[in-house]
């Protein structure tokens, strides 16, 4: 369903990605972990040319987005993004923000987008806000009209960048609910994620970047459970157990 | 001497000069002079009604329809100065440094006396009143086209990238996404412009304009000299300050309360 080639990108001079290639296949949950820095953002911006690689190709549902003569906006239809700031648009109620882009890009009639939007707000546990402005939810409400957003759209795969990052704590469980549920569903899933529990126990493969290149990749309990190269085990043992990482020298 | 004594001095005298000026200049003025010249009551009676249906009533089309051209011309402006295209940006960037570097004087007399020198035969559309809008629009657009712009930067990147993150093209994600919260971000600003075209439509009078199309400035000169009095003018000035005064009053409540809500 996502084929990467080869993806190099810069900023500058600073390369970012150095030849990356990865394949989710339809169905799959595909979890990203790795350093921050290590260019799993980037990559991900690149799935749906958020980012424009500087090389190498990205093919998403059959669609290849690298060419330039393909219609971007329609292949962006097909792909859905859920960010870290979640970037609810503050001026429209939940409902709009999930009726806007049916509306104005797949041209639906004002009651099917609204529809859509309800059953969709129901599906991620918020019926009863529909009319709460962005403001007046707190993060995980906010991130779940997000999820909403993009799968009123339909999508054949959803972009899942640090969903939980900017959440307290407490809220974090009921994002990660609605995206398990999401791949109990059967949805092709692309999340760069610093949860690890969520990783192993939802992902069919975890991918390990660092540097700007895939250091490691294979099911969760093979690279979460016994990483077979160094940077993933130094990695692992920093993020599983903050507290006993030995102090920089 | 002591600090508290040198403070008393200096306090001291400011306040002796104060009342000092306060009586001789009451002592020296002529009252009943004053009194009938700058606030004669018959005078002041027989400008009503026409005052409100002549000269705010012009006073308030001019501005409103100038506020209209300008608001349409500076956000134009303001998206060709964003714009990918460089001689887009060129021609905004020169267009606001023109329109902010000349007295908005010179538009109206370019706009009343030299546009229809330059092209005999042909007419503005709307005649006078579309003379005026167009030169209080020529000379908004140019300050609106910042503010707006500053607007639209001020709406953070996320909103851009998840608009197109739903297929949205980069135009529709503007008229539906960006432009809806730039404008609301440059609401104040925009009530501090229009407090100044309250002000310019007064440059009106440079178009040459009929009796019944004066604006309150208009209005109080030709009644100074009708009346040989300038109670008109000063009824004038009121006028302007029962408009100009809340809407200063709104434009800063708005800052206020804006930025107060984006904490």
């Amino acid at each position: 369903m996502i084929e990467l080639r080869d993806l190099h990108k810069s900023f500058g001079t600073l390369e970012v990605l150095r030849g990356v290639s990865l394949d989710v296949a339809q169905g799959e949950v595909v979890c990203v972990i790795g350093p921050s820095g290590s260019g799993k953002s980037t990559l991900l911006r690149c799935v749906n040319l958020l980012e424009e690689p500087t090389n190498g190709t990205v093919t998403v549902a059959g669609a290849e987005l690298t060419d330039p003569d393909v219609d971007i906006d329609a292949a962006r239809r097909r792909i859905g993004m859920v960010f870290q700031q979640f970037n609810l648009f503050p001026h429209l109620t939940a409902l709009d923000n999930v009726a806007i882009a049916q509306r104005k890009v797949l041209k639906r009639g004002r009651e099917e987008a609204a529809r859509t939007a309800r059953d969709n707000l129901e599906r991620v546990g918020l019926a009863d806000k529909v009319d709460s402005y962005p403001a007046q939810l707190s993060g995980g409400q906010q991130q779940r009209v997000a999820i909403a957003r993009s799968l009123a759209m339909d999508p054949a795969v959803m972009l899942f960048d640090e969903p939980t990052s900017a959440l307290d704590p407490e809220l974090v469980g009921d994002v990660l609910g609605v995206m398990r549920k999401l791949a109990l569903d059967g949805m092709t899933m692309l999340v760069v994620t610093h949860e690890m529990s969520f990783a192993r126990e939802v992902a069919d493969r975890v991918v390990f970047m660092d540097g700007g290149v895939l250091v490691e990749s294979g099911p969760p309990a093979q690279v979460i459970g016994a990483p077979r190269e160094a940077r993933t085990r130094t990695f692992l043992s920093r993020i599983l157990d903050p507290a006993r990482t030995p102090a920089p020298e | 001497m002591s600090r508290r004594r040198r403070r008393r001095i200096v306090l001291g005298s400011q306040y002796a000069v104060f009342v000092a000026v306060i009586v001789v200049l009451a002592a020296t003025a002529d009252w009943g002079s004053l009194h009938e010249n700058f606030a004669n009551v018959p005078v002041a009676k027989g400008l009503f009604p026409t005052i409100i249906t002549v000269g705010l009533r012009n006073t308030v089309i001019y501005t409103l329809s100038g506020f209209t051209a300008g608001l349409a011309g500076g956000l134009l402006i303001a998206l060709m100065r964003l714009s990918s295209v460089p001689p887009y940006r060129w021609l905004a960037s020169a267009y606001i440094e023109i329109f902010r570097g000349l007295p908005a004087v010179l538009i109206f007399i370019f706009v009343g006396t030299g546009v229809p020198l330059a092209f005999p035969g042909s007419n503005i559309p709307g005649g006078v009143y579309g003379s005026a809008a167009l030169a209080l629009g020529l000379i908004s657009a140019a300050y609106m086209a910042e503010t707006i712009r500053a607007g639209i930067q001020a709406v953070p990147k996320g909103q851009m990238e998840a608009a197109r993150s739903l297929g949205m093209s980069y135009g529709r994600a503007m008229v539906s996404i960006v432009i809806p919260q730039a404008f609301r971000i440059v609401i104040p600003p925009l009530t501090n412009e229009l407090v100044l075209l309250v002000k310019d439509s007064s440059l009106a009078l440079f178009i040459g304009i009929s009796l019944e199309q004066r604006d309150l400035a208009k209005f109080g000169q030709d009644l100074a000299g009708e009346k040989a009095n300038s109670t008109p003018i000063i009824m004038a000035g009121l006028c302007y300050l029962i408009v100009t005064i809340p809407l200063g009053y709104l434009a800063r409540r708005l800052e206020t309360r804006q930025r107060r809500a984006q904490r």
